[in-house]
């Protein structure tokens, strides 16, 4: 299922704005790859060019190459809808669908895929709970809002609402830091137990965090306001936080900036 | 549930009016204090004023009235003895505003979810101001409109409509005519379609990002997105919306008045010439009516007052209801 990310020459715009300037690297499946660096400086939006979520903002543009496998996602002709059913995403802030049940919030996928069964539909929701480690603490209310779990559920609600669908990567854009401590816990081991089947990207500005849940770790930087971001270097992990290359990536992460 | 706005924060405290406990009886404050109360008082006052009137100017026309005022289908106050009833009053108000409801809601939802959705962003701003123009045009220009164009059009339309769905009761009947209640509802229809429009529209403007982007992640095409997110969460906005353009569509007098030939009785099949309302009645009739005849038209008037102030109190309800999933 996991499938080889490879972003090759990659440029983001907003309007005039040039937000990431040039990025090539390949993630490799079956791993978590950590992005890290300072505010503003692209890690968010180089993560929403891998499912084509960048260009929902009006007036944003990608330039450049990326490679699912070998099917180039910028293809012309190729259908941003589909990118998105292969590519899932977990944002920020949990966003279970306010209206709809912890059931149809992770049904709300497959449904899009034509997935119409009960059985088989009943089958996958406990799988993907199960999977998101929620199923114990949920499976007595399936029926009630989504909204009343509390932030960690629900952002693990959000994860198995992404991972119900199958997809060959995960993308998730800082998916703990509006939770607390323990909440944050249970997804670093959820993260460690998905990256067997699934690519796993995570932006994170807990470099900690980084550190524990990531194999692979990009740095990236920003010369100043008003500069695109840039890819610093991305290596594994233990050695970005060890002995990276570049003096910028060891400045961040022993604290000296950002 | 968390809250973004805090409010729950308020919950344990015993409810009294804000800053209740502060005040410090200075003159300023105490000033104030009575011009605020004053002033609620008098909008009260008002209402009561005007609804005492109403039902004192109404009462003897009542008490002279030979039919009964709720089920008679008459209308002949000047007559000896004076019978009249609001019956087909009644019918035709809610019938043409629920005609015009079923023609302007879809439209205007529709034209909501483009202009938040699917316009391009220039096109949006611009076709968004001309819609709310479209209430800002004085009724009687709809009536003119809908008597000098509309009417003359609505003959070939009607028949269409009689030949094609005579099956259904309401599109039945032998004398497809122009003056009709169908006729009026299509007036009423394009006059209330901005209220709904724009009303919608401020909803689905406000649905958050991270609801639009947690479908469109998930791989929902952009009405996939819709059902799943906007609709959703802008539900109680679009019942809010249609219930106030109702309201507005019951309490339309001049472009009704313009369009109706008076046929009296109800008459089901709408497509047909006749039928009346509250408000167009009252402006019909007032001008030559006697003082029975008046007082009839008033206590007409104190029904339609009602009725609009229960659907306004229900399309609030409903909006207000909106917060529970915010």
């Amino acid at each position: 299922m996991a499938k080889r990310i490879e972003v090759s020459g990659l440029h983001a715009y907003y309007g005039g704005v040039h937000a990431i300037d040039d990025i090539s690297m390949t993630i490799e499946p079956r791993s978590v790859t950590a992005f890290i660096g300072p505010s503003g400086c692209g890690k968010s939006t180089f993560l929403r060019t891998l499912n084509r979520m960048h260009e929902v903002i009006p007036g944003a543009r990608v330039e450049g190459k990326v490679m699912l496998d070998d099917e180039d996602l910028y293809a012309t002709g190729v259908d941003p809808v589909a990118v998105r059913r292969s590519v899932g995403m977990v944002f920020q802030r949990p966003n279970p669908f306010p209206t709809m049940s912890i059931y149809d919030n992770v049904a709300a996928g497959l449904k899009l895929n034509g997935v119409r069964r009960k059985g088989q539909l009943d089958e996958i929701v406990e799988g993907s709970l199960r999977g998101a480690n929620l199923w114990n603490e949920v499976k007595d209310r399936l029926g009630k809002p989504g909204a009343g779990l509390s932030g960690g559920q629900q952002q693990r609600l959000c994860i198995a609402r992404a991972i119900a669908v199958q997809p060959q990567v995960l993308l998730m854009d800082e998916p703990c830091s509006a939770l607390d401590p323990i909440s944050t816990l249970a997804i670093e081991d959820l993260i460690a137990k998905l990256k067997d089947q699934y690519t796993i990207v995570i932006v994170t500005h807990n470099m900690q965090q980084a550190a524990r849940v990531s194999d692979r770790t990009a740095f990236f930087n920003i010369a100043g306001t008003g500069k695109p971001g840039k890819l610093i270097e991305i290596d594994d992990t233990s050695k970005i936080f060890t002995n990276p290359e570049q003096k910028a990536t060891e400045d961040y992460i022993t604290g000296r900036f950002g | 549930m968390t809250s973004q706005s805090g409010i729950e924060a308020h919950v344990g405290t015993p409810a009294r009016p804000i800053g209740g406990a502060v005040s410090t009886g200075r003159a300023g404050d105490r000033i104030f204090a009575a011009a605020a109360r004053g002033s609620g008082i008098l909008v009260l006052a008002i209402m009561a004023a005007i609804a005492v009137f109403l039902i004192w100017k109404a009462i003897p026309a009542l008490q002279k009235n030979e039919a009964n005022f709720l089920t008679s289908e008459d209308w002949n106050p000047n007559a000896v003895p004076p019978r009249f009833g609001i019956a087909q009053l009644a019918f035709g108000t809610l019938m043409s505003s629920l005609l015009a409801l079923l023609m302007a809601t879809p439209v205007a939802i529709g034209i909501a979810l483009f202009i938040a959705f699917y316009s391009p962003r220039r096109l949006a701003s611009g076709l968004g101001y001309v819609v709310d123009l479209l209430a800002a045009v004085p009724s009687i220009v709809y009536g003119l409109w809908g008597l000098l164009v509309l009417v003359p059009h609505m003959e070939g339309a009607s028949k269409l409509l009689n030949t094609t769905f005579g099956w259904i009761p309401v599109f039945g009947g032998d004398n497809p005519g122009k003056s009709s209640i169908f006729t009026a509802g299509v007036v009423l229809a394009i006059m209330i379609l901005p209220i709904i429009s724009s009303i919608s529209r401020e909803v689905f403007l406000q649905v958050p990002r991270a609801h639009v982007e947690a479908a469109l992640a998930l791989g929902a095409t952009r009405w996939e997105m819709i059902r799943m997110s906007v609709l959703p969460y802008g539900r109680s906005g679009m019942v809010g919306a249609s219930m106030l353009g109702l309201g507005r569509a019951m309490g339309e007098t001049i472009a009704v008045a313009l369009v109706l030939t008076y046929v009296p009785g109800i008459n089901w099949h709408l497509l047909e010439n006749g039928g009346s309302t509250f408000a167009a009645n009252i402006a019909k009739n007032f001008g030559e009516a006697g003082e029975i005849g008046r007082g009839a038209l008033i206590a007409s008037g104190l029904v339609l007052f009602v009725i609009t102030l229960v659907v306004n109190m229900a399309a609030r309800a409903v909006v207000a209801r909106r917060k529970e999933f915010v």
